[in-house]
């Protein structure tokens, strides 16, 4: 402090208090972020260290046995898998479609404003409500009863504004004088979408796609109530063990499986919990970097 | 600029606008505005245009900003109709058929080839970009494409930059390129009419004559209507030119007479650049 205050160039009193209140804002905001880097950095090296001890490939490829206590995760595993397909090919259609329209055909008027507030608003009901929703409406009301096919329609119901959203998100980052141009050269609108504006946006549809499967696997309250049980008897004949389930048929998945096992089964061993959560975790974080390749991809073909 | 190039266009311009006035002048206009008004909301674009263009003549549009040269172009297109505040009244005519009641606009718009002022390379090849509107109404065989590409490409004074290279994105072209792609893409279903909305801006001045030459032999095939900042360009090119002022038309006539005698003083001041 002394010999700056001597230097005629050295740092004047104000300069001196910017620079401390830089520091402070810079170190403030690097903590936060650490606050939110730490925890999950735990989660998931506890995850796999307590976990990692069960997971072999018997592990995976066994169903569980004794209400869950023993045995490996297949049956919950394929189970996810056919549920978040089962709700992909209703929701991907359904929710691109609409993102096409939203963005493409529809009047900036009142009507669409009065749609796209429904979109941001059912993205933001808990999932809780989805559930009873799929209940009342799936289950009871269109009596297709707890089932693989209505647990799929109450995630596709609570999916369909993520998907919207990115589709239109994807859609309207392609510049509008590109339209205008093929609409000058008397293309339709179809056309111009279907040569212009798709190959374009595919990418980013897709991104927000394979988001969507990643949030359907996780969830545990709306096919809870909709169809996933918390033990079945799976067949261990060899071509009925690749397809367990029909779209009818109550069936297993490994976020319901773990939310079992880890509160509702007495005396459950330790590591099978965590490694029911590894494996849970291992496909969603394995389905997350599958998007971000494809938005990287999309950043590196970026045609203009 | 060379100075001998510019000159001899004139002599060009002047020669080939005196004929063919004489010898079109007789038939029904091949385009022709009658008492046409677009308004944007509140605000007045265009107010009572009437305008006659013969068949194979160049019509220059000049006029200070905002004068409403952009929208009478919208018009001929119906591309006007992509805002949603525009009205339009009064008529639009193209070979006798009424355009702003027309029910088949993509049948429209591939009858009038249309180059803005900013350039736009699809993100497409350069190929596909001047293949893009043939490939839409049908047209696949590859030779008939290939000729196509190669036609368009030299009528707009690319082809030798880009020959090699068919197959690099059109967006990766530079602006002035890109602008002469958008013009190899507008004449790409060869349209009978060809409006030209500031086609030059980008573009340096000797492939600017270059164009402006090829442009005076397409008018054996089209009508264009030219949009220009430039008074000289029309002065140059335009057979019949109208002047726009404050969303109205001064006064249009032929090219010597607008420039030489025009009837009202702006129009003088305006073309000779006192006044801007």
């Amino acid at each position: 402090m002394h010999s700056q205050a001597q230097n005629p160039f050295g740092p004047t009193p104000y300069e001196r208090k910017k620079e401390r209140a830089s520091l402070i804002a810079k170190v403030v905001t690097f903590v936060m972020s650490m606050a939110l880097v730490i925890p999950m950095l735990l989660i998931i090296g506890l995850i796999f260290v307590k976990g990692w001890s069960v997971i072999s490939v018997d592990y995976l490829w066994e169903n569980p046995r004794g209400g869950g206590i023993a045995g490996g995760i297949w049956g919950p595993l394929i189970g996810t898998f056919f549920l978040t397909l089962t709700c992909l090919v209703i929701v991907a259609p359904v929710g691109v479609l609409a993102g096409i329209y939203l963005n493409e055909y529809a009047p900036d008027n009142r009507a669409t404003r009065a749609i796209m507030i429904a979109v941001t608003s059912l993205a933001g009901v808990p999932s809780i409500v989805h559930a009873l929703f799929g209940l009342g409406a799936f289950v009871v009301a269109m009596h297709m009863g707890k089932s693989l096919l209505a647990a799929a329609c109450t995630l596709a119901v609570m999916t369909l504004p993520v998907i919207i959203t990115s589709t239109r998100e994807a859609l309207a980052a392609v510049p509008r004088n590109f339209r205008e141009a093929c609409w000058n050269l008397g293309a339709s609108k179809w056309q111009t979408i279907r040569t212009i504006v798709l190959p374009n946006s595919i990418s980013g549809i897709l991104t927000g796609v394979i988001l969507v499967v990643s949030r359907a696997a996780g969830e545990t309250a709306p096919i809870m109530l909709t169809g996933a049980a918390a033990y079945l008897p799976l067949p261990e004949n060899m071509p009925d063990k690749l397809m367990p389930y029909y779209l009818g048929d109550q069936f297993l998945a490994l976020a319901m499986h773990l939310n079992v096992i880890a509160r509702d089964v007495p005396n459950m061993p330790t590591e099978m919990k965590f490694g029911s959560a590894l494996v849970l975790l291992c496909l969603i974080l394995l389905i997350n970097s599958l998007a971000i390749i494809i938005r990287v991809q999309l950043r590196r073909r970026k045609r203009w | 600029m060379n100075t001998p190039a510019i000159t001899s266009s004139i002599l060009l311009a002047d020669g080939v606008s005196s004929a063919s006035t004489s010898s079109h002048q007789m038939n029904s206009p091949h385009l022709e505005f009658k008492n046409l008004s677009v308004s944007y909301g509140p605000k007045v674009a265009l107010r009572q245009i009437s305008i006659q263009v013969p068949k194979n003549t160049v019509l220059g549009i000049v006029g200070p900003a905002n004068s409403g040269k952009s929208t009478l172009l919208k018009t001929i297109n119906r591309t006007i109709d992509f805002i949603s505040t525009a009205r339009v009244e009064g008529s639009v005519a193209l070979a006798g058929e009424e355009v702003t009641t027309m029910k088949n606009v993509y049948a429209l718009r591939r009858r009038i080839g249309m180059v803005f002022p900013l350039p736009v390379g699809l993100p497409l090849t350069v190929y596909e970009n001047v293949a893009f509107a043939p490939r839409r109404i049908g047209v696949h065989g590859k030779a008939e494409l290939d000729e196509i590409v190669e036609r368009c490409l030299r009528d707009s004074v690319l082809w030798d930059e880009v020959k090699d290279r068919l197959d690099m994105l059109g967006t990766k072209l530079s602006g002035g390129q890109q602008q002469r792609l958008t013009l190899a893409r507008a004449l790409s279903l060869s349209p009978e009419i060809l409006c030209l909305d500031e086609f030059s801006i980008a573009i340096d001045p000797v492939t600017t004559m270059k164009i402006e030459d090829v442009l005076m032999q397409l008018k054996e095939k089209m009508t264009i209507i030219l949009v220009t900042n430039l008074t000289q360009q029309a002065r140059r090119m335009a057979d019949h030119v109208a002047f726009l002022n404050d969303s109205e038309l001064v006064e249009w006539g032929e090219n010597e007479a607008m420039f030489n005698r025009p009837k009202k003083e702006i129009t003088g001041r305006y073309l000779n650049g006192e006044f801007g």
